[in-house]
């Protein structure tokens, strides 16, 4: 195959290879345990505070302190019972040898030592019990708290941060800590005890002896440095070369139809075994490298062991040393390096769970969207009629309790907006909408149509100008009363997961049963409820996908309708629906606009023939306006999009 | 398992060696403690210092000889499983490529590259760690047991006893612990599926405030995992202190029977720190294979996902093609009596009855509500779909008697979802065909009125478009998509709703130019505007399944209702401003 081509393959699936590394795949299943196998998360993120998250991390099992001290106080006492037992043999087998061992002598030790053990396995038994029911209730805590923030964060979040991304710090991020919070905590004290008893013993036990185990440590180190950076390199292009197939499988089976219209499939066979064998290479590497960590480090501790029983039995010929003490000794030495390779491994899972915890954080610490004022207006519904509520303390608008009710008038004057500060979207918007209005806006993709209604319902607060209803700005509406009284029918249709009855229902969650047929009857979707396996109490499985995307829009526009809001917004709300249909359901659509204020964003230009007014939008400007007959005699921009002589994508 | 036999034997001697080397680790781990025994037993009981030394030199090579065979036993068994696994993952996308359409529609696309990227590196790490451990731990298991018996038979029975016990302990734990992680698995589905659907309508949960009623929502879903994690980990969390009391009782055994024999004479001291140690090496072995155990049982869930792609059964090939030698030539295309389902244990047939017949060089427009059978109907042709009833015939022959691949290079498709891929524009124009030289390409796209704004891009055709090439609107990427079937030089043209995004001028301008350039290919038109279809040689209206009128725009319009009624509904507008200005025109 032609290699250039092979070498452009390989850039274009980069990109995705770097972002697989940035977010390391991670593993879910049963079972906590040792990890056999590969270099876990090596080359994963590094946290940027460490101290700071750890902070945090513990601020969430602060409230268990008395719990986390008994677990502390368990795992101390289970380190020194292992420490202790495994001590017991020396004085036990130095009665054996010496003269005067007898079976009574030995029965009283072996209690003694049956007593550690009790002691320690108790203690291991309850710190874990202890620690499970702590660190779990600790992560429900924190994604309540972060789900939570979902709901508070302005929507302008969720247009910089993408779905996924979010979704990862649900899982794969809150595991990472969770797994921390399951082993780490409690292996590293323990190992740290252990190390440090260990080698007190060592010491203790013999000094000579302990030389060996201090002058074999730093080769160890040395070897795991070897092997270690090694692997994290090889890692490194293995994940790349991943991601790049893992790229190359997404994009073909996506395009599969694609690929089989144009008898691509020889071709996409060979780049695909190309790409494949280049993981493979780059993976046996990888996984070599990963793999034998543990027979180099575990074999040391062989050497160290052997040198350590040949120079001890020596030290027990030539200088006395007893033999319940090498005896000893030579499980210590063994034991020493366990814990510190433990520790090494803990590593990688530390830095995974604190750089999760930072992305956690990061996301709480967002911005919510801005309180209501103290004076904040509300709104009320009594009996299909709508009061506005203007508290005692609110200066600006007392007038307004002469003539409570709320008749939905909506002006927008002199609007200015931008998504971002140096980038105004909207220019000089002015728009006046009478009770009952139908208020249509026309224009093409990126023209600021669909900004106009997000500003209505302050999913975004304006930069300039004043958007008011009734006179009163929206922005000293408390924000839920003015959302609930703006229905907003959205171009990307989405349904929740539960039944057709209830997802129509969202719209007024007290809703009856034959309200809920009413509105359906209104938005013209009974018929095709009906025509459901269960009708009304069909289930809906992610997001509708057993519904063509037409009908998910009538459902839509229902759960609009069950709302009683007055203000009434339509985003493209009948752009899957087919002409004919569309016709079909015109009245019903009447009918839900009838006593509202509404405004229409369409693609097709005769869904917004009989607004009231049409707004022709250019660059964030209002361009033209007026009714439909006075835009076509204007022959302007609206008469080109209306004749189809320019287009609108 | 057989099936899986060549994707093992290409790599035989790797798989053998591997768990081999392995072996000579565990051996030397069995032999350490023994050689420990003879230096207290043999070197320290008789003064022998040269005795001592040349066992210690034994251990130290011993140890190193075990550190290569560690290390060898890595690489084999990386290279053997990897190998397996790259193997294994090329025959499944292979597999893929070779699905039919109604093949692809069965799995989504999601779960098909789950398939072929998460739960092949499974199988692959699993296989992995049972090529370092398959002989590992029972090796050790059984060495450990040996050299105990060789030691001293009456203090190994202690072993004998144990191991049972601890293996029932360990089944237990797994036995109720497993159904326990399952359904851990199942709430953390759920808990992410709740939070991907906040996340995907939260402009919706904002306009209708039920932000707190989305949050009972999730914490009750939260609760409910955090339940059932406790439930689980409660169990998983006996193994330690089981492990640790089975060790424990073991050498308690061991140092009370033990020190008795030592007592007695009868057992050498240094037996007893021997001792020991195997018990640390049989019940961490006995842990190992429980692990082992634990792991392959996610594997086998991955395997029968991927062995659902391998046995899928293709339900369309060319095998029993009768004139795999023939090449469509002239473009006639004839419909006898087609019906077709997608879901054969459906009533409603999709398309229901359907004759026509195309001659060459001729232009047909397709017209109807969604739904009504429109691209089912196209993607009869190129045998996309096979047919329940009837026939499908491109220049007398039946389409099921072509090879796919003449069939397809004969005719051009341009899908309604269609894609581009990430790499130039050029490349993705030469998939219609890889010879095709840069003038060539840009003829193409001059027909499909596509080259100007190519031309306008800084990099004009070496622009690189992102995956599914996002960064062309979406009337160009329609313009993109007819050039790339151009390319291919179809005798038959089938645009699927393909200019829906493009303006009704430009449209015009790419039926003209097919008039010229493709006036001897047969093209086939869908669309949802009645102009792009108005003047066809043919128009077919159809109406859930069944054709409902079928000839010339004047013939539909006096005969056909549902066409008037879709004329009606689209022409108004036009005519509407066709006599404004009109009227504007004659005012002036």
């Amino acid at each position: 195959m032609d290699a250039k081509r092979l070498e452009r393959l390989e850039k274009k699936y980069k990109k995705s290879a770097d972002r697989q590394l940035e977010t390391p795949p991670k593993k879910h299943g049963p079972g906590p345990g040792p990890r056999h196998g590969g270099p876990g998360r090596m080359g994963g993120a590094k946290p940027k505070d460490a101290g700071k998250a750890l902070k945090r991390i513990f601020s969430y099992i602060e409230a268990d302190r008395i719990k986390l001290v008994f677990v502390l106080f368990c795992v101390i006492l289970n380190t020194v019972a292992s420490l202790a037992g495994s001590y017991m043999l020396r004085p036990i087998i130095n009665g054996l040898t010496e003269e005067g061992g007898s079976v009574q002598k030995l029965f009283g030790s072996i209690v003694l030592m049956a007593g550690i053990y009790l002691v320690g396995v108790t203690a291991s038994y309850l710190q874990a019990r202890i620690m499970i029911g702590v660190s779990q209730g600790a992560l429900q805590r924190i994604r309540n708290d972060l789900f939570g923030k979902v709901q508070k964060l302005p929507v302008r979040f969720y247009d910089t941060n993408s779905y996924g991304d979010i979704m990862s710090r649900f899982s794969n991020d809150v595991d990472a800590i969770g797994e921390m919070m399951n082993n780490t905590i409690v292996q590293v004290i323990s190992a740290v005890i252990s190390v440090t008893g260990t080698f007190a013993l060592m010491l203790y036990t013999n000094v000579w002896l302990t030389l060996i185990t201090i002058v074999m440590l730093p080769l160890m180190m040395k070897a795991a440095g070897f092997v270690g950076k090694r692997s994290q390199k090889y890692y490194k292009a293995q994940q790349a070369a991943l991601g790049t197939l893992n790229g190359y499988i997404e994009e073909t089976v996506t395009g599969q139809k694609v690929v089989k219209v144009f008898c691509h499939e020889e071709t996409a066979e060979e780049e695909f075994h190309y790409l494949n064998r280049d993981l493979r290479d780059k993976q046996i590497k990888a996984q070599f490298f990963g793999g034998i960590m543990g027979p180099v480090m575990g074999n040391f501790s062989q050497i160290s062991y052997s040198l350590t029983a040949c120079i001890g039995g020596l030290l027990c010929v030539l200088r006395g040393f007893d033999l319940g003490g090498l005896t000893v000794f030579v499980n210590y030495s063994r034991q020493f390096s366990r814990p510190i390779n433990e520790l090494s491994m803990q590593m990688n899972t530390i830095f995974s769970a604190l750089a999760g915890a930072e992305r956690v954080f990061a996301m709480m610490d967002e911005a919510p969207e801005c309180e209501d004022k103290e004076d904040a207006v509300g709104i009320a519904e009594k009996d299909g009629r709508f009061y506005w509520e203007i508290p005692e303390e609110q200066e600006k608008y007392t007038y307004r309790k002469e003539q409570p009710e709320l008749k939905p008038e909506v002006v927008l004057q002199n609007v200015y907006f931008g998504y971002n500060p140096d980038k105004t979207i909207l220019k000089h918007i002015t728009l006046y909408a009478k009770p009952g209005q139908k208020i249509a806006f026309v224009g093409s993709t990126g023209a600021g149509k669909t900004t106009i209604t997000n500003l209505l319902n302050r999913f975004y607060d304006i930069g300039q100008g004043c958007i008011s209803i009734d006179g009163i700005d929206i922005q000293d509406i408390r924000r839920d009363d003015l959302r609930r009284n703006v229905a907003m029918v959205l171009q990307d249709t989405h349904l929740f997961t539960g039944t057709v009855r209830e997802n129509i229902r969202y719209g007024r969650l007290d809703a009856t049963d034959e309200e809920v047929v009413e509105a359906a009857k209104t938005a013209s979707a009974h018929s095709f409820i009906m025509r459901l396996e269960h009708g009304y109490d069909t289930m809906l499985e992610g997001d509708g996908a057993n519904l063509s995307q037409g009908q998910r829009q009538l459902l839509n526009i229902a759960r609009a309708a069950i709302s009683k809001a007055p203000i009434l917004i339509l985003d493209e709300a009948t752009s899957s629906v087919d002409t004919r249909t569309e016709r079909h359901i015109e009245k019903g659509m009447d009918r839900l606009m009838a006593d509202r204020t509404t405004f229409v964003i369409a693609h097709r230009l005769s869904t917004v023939r009989n607004a009231n007014a049409i707004m022709v939008l250019e660059n964030g400007e209002i361009i033209e306006r007026g009714d439909h007959e006075e835009l076509l005699a204007q022959k302007g921009r609206y008469y080109e999009l209306y004749t189809g002589l320019s287009e609108l994508d | 398992m057989k099936k899986y036999w060549k994707y093992v034997k290409p790599y035989l001697p790797a798989f053998i060696i591997g768990p081999i080397l392995m072996i000579t680790e565990v051996i030397g781990e069995v032999l350490l403690p023994s050689l420990m025994a003879d230096i207290i037993n043999i070197g320290a009981a008789n003064q022998d210092v040269p005795y001592i030394i040349g066992r210690g030199i034994i251990m130290v090579l011993t140890a190193v000889v075990m550190m290569i065979g560690g290390v060898g036993g890595a690489y084999f068994s990386a290279k053997a499983s990897i190998s397996f696994a790259a193997d294994l993952r090329e025959d499944v996308f292979k597999k893929v490529q070779q699905f039919s359409f109604s093949n692809i529609d069965t799995f989504s696309t999601g779960s098909l590259v789950t398939r072929l990227t998460n739960d092949i590196t499974q199988v692959q790490n699993v296989l992995m760690m049972m090529l370092r451990l398959m002989l590992r731990a029972p090796g050790m298991l059984i060495g450990a047991v040996i050299m105990a018996f060789v030691m001293n038979a009456s203090l190994a029975t202690i072993i004998l006893i144990v191991i049972p016990l601890l293996g029932l302990a360990i089944a237990c734990v797994i036995r109720v612990g497993f159904p326990r992680f399952d359904t851990m698995q199942k709430k953390i589905d759920r808990l992410n599926s709740t939070v991907q659907e906040a996340l995907t309508n939260v402009r919706v949960i904002k306009s209708f405030v039920r932000g707190s009623y989305e949050e009972e929502r999730f914490q009750e879903s939260n609760r409910d995992l955090k339940e059932a994690s406790l439930h689980a980990f409660r169990v998983v969390i006996l193994m330690m202190p089981i492990m640790m009391l089975a060790m424990n009782v073991t050498t308690l055994a061991v140092v009370w029977f033990g020190g008795k024999q030592i007592l007695a004479g009868s057992m050498p001291v240094g037996d007893l720190t021997a001792f020991t140690t195997y018990i640390v090496q049989v019940l961490m072995s006995l842990m190992m294979l429980a692990m082992v155990l634990l792991q392959s049982s996610r594997a086998v869930a991955s395997l029968k996902r991927i062995n659902e792609v391998l046995h899928t059964e293709i339900d369309l090939t060319d095998e029993k093609a009768a004139r795999k030698d023939a090449e469509v030539t002239n473009g006639k295309i004839e419909f006898k009596n087609v019906s077709f389902r997608y879901y054969k244990n459906n009533h409603e047939k999709v398309l229901d009855d359907i004759s026509f017949v195309v001659e060459p060089g001729q232009t047909v427009g397709i017209i109807g509500s969604t739904g009504s059978g429109k691209t089912t109907l196209v993607q009869m042709i190129p045998r996309l779909y096979d047919v329940d009833d009837g026939q499908v015939l491109v220049d007398d022959i039946d389409v099921r008697d072509y090879s796919l691949k003449h069939l397809r290079n004969g005719v051009g498709m341009v899908l309604q979802k269609n894609v581009l891929f990430s790499g130039t524009i050029l490349e993705n124009l030469q998939w219609g065909d890889e010879e095709a030289g840069e003038e060539q390409v840009m003829e193409a796209a001059r027909a499909a009125q596509a080259d100007d704004f190519v031309k306008s891009f800084t990099d004009g055709y070496e622009t690189e478009l992102g995956q599914g090439g996002v960064n062309v609107s979406g009337g160009q990427k329609q313009r993109l998509c007819i050039a790339r079937a151009l390319l291919k030089k179809p005798k038959i043209l089938i645009l699927d709703d393909s200019t829906s995004a493009v303006d009704t001028a430009t449209e015009k301008r790419i039926r003209e130019s097919f008039g010229t350039t493709l006036k001897d290919t047969t093209k086939l038109i869908i669309a949802q505007r009645i102009t792009s279809v108005m003047d066809s040689d043919l128009i077919l209206v159809l109406e859930e399944g069944r054709i409902a009128g079928m000839g010339k725009h004047e013939d539909l319009m006096s005969a056909c209702i549902p066409y008037q009624e879709i004329y009606n509904s689209q022409m108004e507008a036009a005519k509407e401003a066709g006599a404004l200005q009109n009227v504007k025109e004659v005012q002036a």
